[in-house]
Formats: C-alpha cells, structure tokens, sequence
C-alpha cells in the first residue's frame, strides 16, 4: 500500500461469467480503458472448450511493473455466474473484494472480504435496449461499477467501447449508457472500503495492445507470406482468420488490384499441410497454423517436406495433450513432438516466440529461414501467447530485407551453368553449406525441372536403391543443419547478476521467471536466465550450461520436454541440472516458480 | 525462353518445335505389360498434338504403381511425386505458385479411392484445373495384391481369397461431388485415351479420367472387370471422341449429321462425340449417373466423355489472384511499407 493506504496499479481484478454471454466486450473495454491509462495491463482467459453456458474467468492484471505473468490469487472478483459463487471467494486474496448481483442468493463465509452489491436487473431493466441485448449489456454494469470503485475515467471507456464497435454508434450508446447509468448509482450508493485504485502513469508508452496469434498473422504478412493453407482448431483458429483480416488491407497490389497472396481452407490438416508444402515447393512463401492435434496429422507430410527439402512455415499454437486434450487451456506440450515429428532421422527447426512482439517477429523470420535453408520451420507458440490480450511493445518492422535463398529463374541458371561446367542438380551441394539451389514451377529453362520426391534420391533427384547415393544426401542435409545455425534466432541470456543458479526456460514462460526473479533477488538469491528462442540449440546454450553450477529447467507440461532435449543434446551436463515441469493447463506463475526454486536442496 | 533442347535426331516437329522425344520420360521399370505404361504413352502423344511446352506442364502423383508413372513421361517438366493419397493437396499449392501451368496429376485405385477419397473429392469439389488420371486396375500391385476399394465383389486374388465387399465407383464418386469433366477409359483403347486425354487437357477445371488399367502381374483373370480380355470383350464406348483444337475449322463432313455432339471447351477447343446408338447427353449429370448406374446392372465398361461443363468457373477464377504466375511477385510487392507497420501498431488497442 502506498501512503494513503491505496493499492496502486498493483493488483488483480478476475471476472467470472458464463460464456457466450457477451462478457468480452465488458472486459476487454475496462482491459482497454486501464491501458490508455498507461497501466501495464494483461488478461488471461480461462474458457471452457464450450459455445455457451459454462463457467468462465476472464482476469485482468495491473502492474505497474510490467509484470505480465498470471498471479494465483486475485484481488477483486466480479462474481456474474451464481453457480461459482463459493468457489469464488475461495480465491480471493485476505481482505479482497467481492462484487456480486444484488439478487445473487450468497451467504458470506468470510470475514475479511469487502462486498459490494450491484443491482444489474434494474440498472439494466432501465436501459433502453432491446429484451434480447439484455443479457450482454447487463455486463456493463460491472464496468460502471469499476470505474466509479478504481477510479476510471468514464471518457476512456467511451474510446474503448468506440474502438470495439469501430464507431458504430448504436451498440456504442446502448453499452455507454449502462455504464454511466451504474457509475452514478455508484457514486450515490456505495461506499469505498477497499484499498485499490487505478491511477494514470506512463507504463505503455510505445506500447500496443494485442494477442499472439494476431502478432503471428501480421508477422507474417509483414514477412510476405503468400500461401496459407489451414484448417480451424482452437486455439490456432484466430491466427488465420487474422490473416484473412488483414492481408486484404495490405497485400493487395495498387497497381493491379489483385491478391499477392493465397489462403485456402482446406478438409483437415493433413491437407492443410499438403496445401502449404505444394505452395512452398512452388517457390510461395507458405505455412499453415495448427494445433497439437493437427500437428499430430501434418506429421508425415513435414517428413516430405524436410526430405524433399520444401520450404514450409508450420505455426503450432500449443493447448493441452495427449490426444484432445484440453483445447483451451494451454501448455508447451509439442516441444518433443515438433522435434521428432515424423519417421525417420530427420532435423527440425523450431523457434519458439518469448513474447507478442517476439510472435510478430518469429512470423516474418520464419520465412526467411525456411527459404534460406529450404526445409520446414515449427514455430512454437502457445495458447496463453496466441488468445490472450497483452500489452506488449510496438511492432518493429524487419530489420533485413526478405532472404529468398538460393532459387535459379531462367537467367540465374543460365549464369549458373556457365559457372559450374554446364551442370546444375538439384541436390548438389556446390557451395559446401549442405544448402542445394532450387529452381522452381515454371522456369522455362530447358534443365530446370526436376522431379521431387519422398522416396530415395541421388544429386540429381533421381530415384535410386543405390546406399552411397542415399548417404550422400543424408549426411549433407545434417551439414545444412550445421551450418544453418547460424539463421536462428540465438538465446539470450542474462547474466547480469553473475550467479551460480542458472534459469532455462522458453516460451510463454518466460514472464513468470522474469517475475519470479526479481522475488528471488529480494531474498538474496542471484539467478542468471537464459531464454531458449530456437532448436537446434547452438554454441551459446553449452556455454550456459557450461558456466553455471546448478541449472534449472523450465517447462510448462508434465515430462520436462526442453530439459529432455537439453540432457539429450548435452549429457556431459545433466547431472546438475533440475528439471521444474509443471502442467495444469495455466500459464505459469512466478509464485510456483520461486517456491520450487527456493525448495532446491542447494539453494539458501 | 522455351528454346527446346537440341537433338539432333529430330525429323518432325510440333507448333512448339519439339519433337516427340521432347516430351518422353524415362524408360519404364513397371512390369512388361503394365497398362499405366500404354497410358504414360498417349499423355506423351496428347502433349505433343496439343503443342504443350514441357516446362509449362506441372506433373504431381501420390503413390503406388501409377504413381510412380510421371517418371516415364515429360521428363522435363517439374513434378513432385508426394505422399499416398494426398497428392490434391500438394498440387492445390504447387498449382497457386504458378496457375499458369498445365496440372497432370496420376494416381490410382488405391491412391484414389481408398487413402486418398478424402482428398479427391476435395479437390473435385474445388475445381482446381488439372487432369487428374486414375490408372485404376483394382489391385495393390507395389505391395504385391490387395484388393483395392475398386475391385469388384467376388474377386478372387491369390493371397486375399474373395473380396466381400462391393466397390467405389471413381466416375460416379467425381460426379457427385460435382466434377466438370468426368471421363472413362480402358488403357487398351490408346486412341480413345488420348482424345479424352487431349478434351481433359483444354477444361479450365478439374477432369476426372479414370481409365481402367489391367495389372497384368497381380490382377488379370478373365472374368475381372479390370482385366485386358473383360476390357475388351464389354467394352460399351458411349460415342466416338474427336477432340478439336481451338481456331481449326470443324470439318462437319467428318461428323455425320445428326449423329454427333459437339462440346464447345473453355479455350474455344471443340470436343466431338460421335453417337454410337443412344442419344446421350455429357452435359447431362443426372443422366450420366443414370447412365452409370445402368452399366453397372448389365456389367458393361462404358467408356467415354461421360459428363462435362466447361463453364463453371475453375478454383483459380474464383480468387483475386494476378495473371502472372504469384512465384514471380517480387519482394516489394510483398512486404508492406514502415508506413503500413505505424498504421497496424495504430489499430492494435
């Protein structure tokens, strides 16, 4: 608390509805209102894999530190669902506050919480809308509610809700007038007890407001991408029907007035993948965005692709396995699936975003690393990247200009021959990077068509059953892998504090370990951190595990997946190494993190 | 830049200046016989009467036998022999990297109609511009003799016994999912191929060619639907079929009056049914699964162009995509402006 005995911009507000009942627009409009505030601000959605009817929380934290990680009490409860009423106040932290309906039925068993009564019926009987609309915009009441309690001013949920409903003014007044109608009975009626409030302050400046998949999409747009083939799965859906969004606003081509780009959805994964491959194969720039499940169907394609050496972008937005699982709760379960998938031996490379903007990033990289090396690229997001709402910095427009890689059209491979004794196969390694040159689907040149294949090829692309043949091109694709190291995005580590302890993590982890961290540090303890942002791990991920005395890995699923690969890659360090894996279908808090990490033995 | 290859063995050549070796593949390693090999044959022979450019036709096949077929033909062009029964889907994306090529797709009975329904009918469905070839002899052979799901009920094969189930229909699953070009053929009647071949070729849209093909290793008993002497004993071609290249005069006294019908394609092409005995009608789909239906109760092999609508618009027509191909799009057309960036940072609250 600060001198005046407030909580400023500290805290966690959690909103619990039944979904499909328009509660969305409420939230997101208070989540928008806070952040044009110049609040650091963040939302986890916790929602039934369900259209309408079940129990859903929505929680909204402040933070005037940027902290960005889900916390595992909350401060407020806005209680819309009677079902969940007792559950509820189980959660709430010592001394928080309980906002409810006045016509709820809810006996109080706890002393300290500070409860506050609204009467939505009548604010919302009130209102002139529609019987149907009632429902959603009784929703609004909670927001008016809020502001007059926090301190919000009314203004910026007017922005919000014009924002939301693009300017069209009728849903606009009918949800505004609800809430004003319940900040004035507020004001007249209730009686600030608790602590908390929502002060303006500078904490978003250059900053936007969005979620992965939508980052991932214009990532991808910004980096070209010109095929998508995709097929829905939550919680991947949004990130394709993001591309559908916003390609038609900047990938149309002025001079012509048509599309510079494709998108097909396609009868299941199997030939979403198949779609993307062909596309790739085609010299497009191509992906294609799943989920477990779907990654489980594109298996045997991608083992094409990295075969047959097709560039390919496959966006994989984690939610819970094994088989369904639980599609809308989240997890960095696919780690050892994306890095195994398919028969055979085989590499993989996967990038794995560590933030929204990072998300935006990876999208157009992805290409670039894809055609570079001519071979499919996973790029690993996660469900509490892709579907929830963050503040995040601004998107930085790439920073190289596109890497096509080595492709030949009609006069390149005219040069070509002249160089290399009038001779060009496909899968020849001229340059001694293990990386081939490509021609592609309607190069007129007279030796420019090749014939692509999964089944065993020599140089030249032809079948054989000759061994020599087969291991010259698998050992010179491992080379590629070698040398193509040097297009991923390296770790980063922090080893600011010169620590014994050493943190490893990826992901939609990281967050949490930032926080936990600086909860760790307040105790005297120091931990370096290094953030995985792509496989196959390379040179400055020994140096880490070589430096430090004792490791901890991070994971969000059950097996402790990136620390099995680390142990994999570099036995000589596994025995100092603690693997902290963690699967409950939520994002990681950094509370968990500290816990575990002060529960190690050598730790104190 | 489509300058032919030199080959000093040329005598004759077509309007592109290729000879026919121009469009030949490598000698076939399929068994001595093989229908798919008389079918490779008489793509190569189509091609060259129709003047393709090699490296303007795109070849796609999943897997099995015919799958392995491209090999033997266009050995210049690009192909991509990808997974089994899931060719459409590739050729889907290969074809939008450059919608301007000629899409010839083989597959199988197997390919098609058992792994790969799923996808055939999808990509039907879509009208996506290509010949899609099903070599169908009923039998895998490269996996030395299973039934396929086009094999008749009552067939008997030496490792499997007698198959219990009766079979799919690829005309008729390909007219159902509302395909423009469904044609049938036997791999014994080259002619018949190549002009339903050539017809197949000018669609602006999905054709559906499904040519019986006799396995002569694993598959070729005299009462099978799928063998040379059941082909050539009930063999019921539908019409006599000329097809007709854009811009040449009809010569409608090769054509008795009366007795032919002629198909008007998408390219101005003409595709010229001679009547055999009953007035059938290929733009007529009801009367062509009629048809279908028919044949099956008097266990005839109808062949033909069975149904045809050259107008419905093709996959291609139906998207905003530029007449060059889109894998010439140069970068900048690519990547957005900064400016496009500060806009979309902008919107993102």
């Amino acid at each position: 608390m600060s001198k005046q005995g407030l909580v400023v911009n500290d805290f966690c507000i959690t909103f619990s509805t039944v979904n499909g009942s328009g509660s969305a627009t409420a939230n997101t409009t208070l989540m928008r209102a806070l952040f044009k505030m110049g609040i650091p601000v963040s939302s986890k959605n916790i929602f039934p894999s369900n259209i309408q009817g079940l129990p859903t929380w929505y929680t909204l934290r402040l933070s005037k530190d940027g902290y960005m990680g889900r916390v595992e009490q909350d401060d407020i409860i806005v209680a819309m669902n009677p079902a969940t009423l007792h559950k509820e106040v189980q959660y709430l932290a010592p001394g928080g506050v309980f906002l409810l309906p006045d016509d709820f039925n809810f006996e109080n068993p706890r002393e300290d919480l500070i409860i506050y009564r609204m009467p939505v019926k009548k604010l919302v009987k009130d209102a002139e809308v529609p019987p149907s609309l009632r429902d959603y915009i009784s929703n609004m009441v909670y927001v008016g509610v809020l502001c007059f309690l926090l301190g919000i001013d009314l203004d910026l949920i007017h922005q919000a809700l014009d924002f939301q409903f693009k300017g069209r003014q009728k849903p606009i007044d009918q949800n505004y007038q609800v809430v004003e109608a319940a900040y004035l009975w507020s004001k007249q009626n209730l009686v600030k007890k608790d602590p908390y409030a929502a002060e303006k302050m500078h904490g978003t400046d250059d900053c936007i407001m969005t979620d992965g998949n939508t980052a991932g999409a214009l990532g991808s747009i910004f980096g070209g991408v010109q095929f998508t083939g995709w097929y829905p799965i939550t919680p991947a859906t949004s990130l394709a029907e993001s591309l559908i969004e916003y390609l038609p606003k900047y990938r149309v081509d002025p001079e012509t007035g048509k599309d510079t780009y494709a998108v097909v959805q396609s009868e299941d994964e199997l030939a979403a993948i198949g779609m993307a491959i062909g596309a790739g194969w085609g010299g497009l720039r191509s992906m294609t965005s799943t989920s477990g499940p779907g990654l489980s169907l594109m298996s045997e394609y991608i083992g094409l692709a990295y075969y047959a050496e097709v560039p390919v972008v496959i966006w994989d937005v984690q939610r819970v396995g094994p088989s369904t699982g639980m599609p809308t709760r989240t997890a960095q379960g696919d780690l050892t699936q994306a890095n195994f998938i398919s028969h055979g031996d085989k590499n993989m490379i996967i990038l794995i975003p560590g933030s929204i903007q990072e998300c935006f990033e990876f999208g157009w990289r992805a290409f670039d690393i894809a055609e570079r090396l001519q071979t499919p690229v996973i790029v690993l997001s996660d469900l509490d990247f892709g579907m929830n709402m963050w503040t995040s910095k601004k998107f930085e427009y790439p920073d190289q200009p596109m890497d096509r890689g080595k492709v030949l059209w009609e006069g390149d491979m005219e040069e070509f021959l002249a160089k290399h004794g009038g001779e060009w196969g496909r899968y020849r390694d001229v340059d001694g990077d293990g990386i081939p040159w490509r021609t592609l689907p309607g190069n007129t040149h007279p030796k420019s068509g090749y014939f692509a294949r999964g089944t065993s090829h020599n140089e030249d692309t032809g079948y054989t059953e000759d061994p020599e043949k087969w291991e010259i091109i698998f050992n010179r694709i491992a080379n590629k892998f070698e040398t193509g190291k040097q297009y991923l995005p390296k770790a980063i580590a922090d080893e600011s504090q010169k620590a014994a302890l050493g943190i490893i993590a990826s992901g939609s982890a990281d967050p949490a370990v930032q926080e936990a961290r600086d909860l760790l540090i307040k105790q005297g303890i120091k931990t370096d951190y290094l953030r995985i942002r792509s496989l196959p791990f390379d040179t400055e991920v020994e140096d880490f595990l070589k430096k430090h005395e004792q490791l901890v890995v991070l994971d969000i699923n059950r097996d402790g997946q990136l620390n099995q690969l680390l142990t994999m890659t570099y036995p000589a360090y596994a025995a100092k190494t603690t693997s902290l894996a963690h699967l409950d279908g939520l994002p990681l808090n950094a509370k968990w993190v500290e816990t575990q990490i002060l529960s190690l033995k050598e730790v104190k | 830049m489509t300058t032919p290859l030199p080959n000093p063995a040329i005598q004759t050549v077509n309007k592109a200046g290729l000879s026919k070796g121009d469009y030949k593949g490598l000698p076939s390693t399929l068994c001595q016989g093989c229908g798919h090999n008389g079918v490779a044959a008489q793509i190569v022979a189509a091609c060259y009467e129709m003047n393709l450019v090699p490296e303007k036709v795109v070849k796609f096949s999943g897997i099995g036998c015919s799958s392995k077929s491209p090999t033997y033909f266009l050995g210049r062009s690009f192909s991509f022999n990808g997974l089994h029964g899931r060719m459409p889907s590739l050729a889907l994306g290969g074809m939008f990297a450059d919608h301007t090529l000629k899409a010839i797709g083989v597959s199988g009975d197997g390919d098609t109609a058992s792994i790969g329904l799923g996808q055939f009918k999808h990509m039907v469905r879509r009208n996506l511009p290509m010949v899609y070839i099903v070599e169908n002899n009923g039998v895998y052979g490269l996996t030395k003799g299973q039934f396929s799901a086009t094999a008749e009920r009552g067939l008997q094969l030496k490792k499997q016994g007698t198959n219990p189930y009766l079979p799919v229909d690829i005309a008729m699953e390909a007219l159902i999912s509302n395909a423009t070009f469904v044609a049938r053929s036997f791999a014994g009647d080259p002619r018949q191929v190549k002009e339903l071949l050539k017809a197949a070729i000018a669609h602006n849209g999905i054709a559906v060619l499904d040519i019986i093909s006799p396995c002569v290793t694993f598959h070729n008993h005299e009462n099978s639907f799928h063998s040379y002497s059941f082909g050539k004993e009930h063999e019921e071609p539908l019409h006599e079929i000329s097809y007709v290249p854009p811009k040449e005069d009809i010569t409608v006294e090769d054509f008795e009056e009366g007795t032919t019908r002629e198909v008007v394609m998408h390219d101005g092409s003409q595709v010229v049914l001679k009547k055999l005995e009953k007035e059938y009608d290929p733009r007529d789909r009801w009367q062509a699964l009629h048809m279908l239906e028919d044949a099956h109760s008097h266990d005839w092999l109808v062949t033909g162009l069975i149904y045809v609508d050259p107008e419905v618009p093709s996959m291609f027509d139906i998207y905003n995509i530029p007449e060059t191909p889109l894998n010439r799009t140069p970068n900048e057309k690519l990547r957005p402006s900064r400016e496009a960036l500060d806009e979309v940072n902008r919107l993102m609250f």
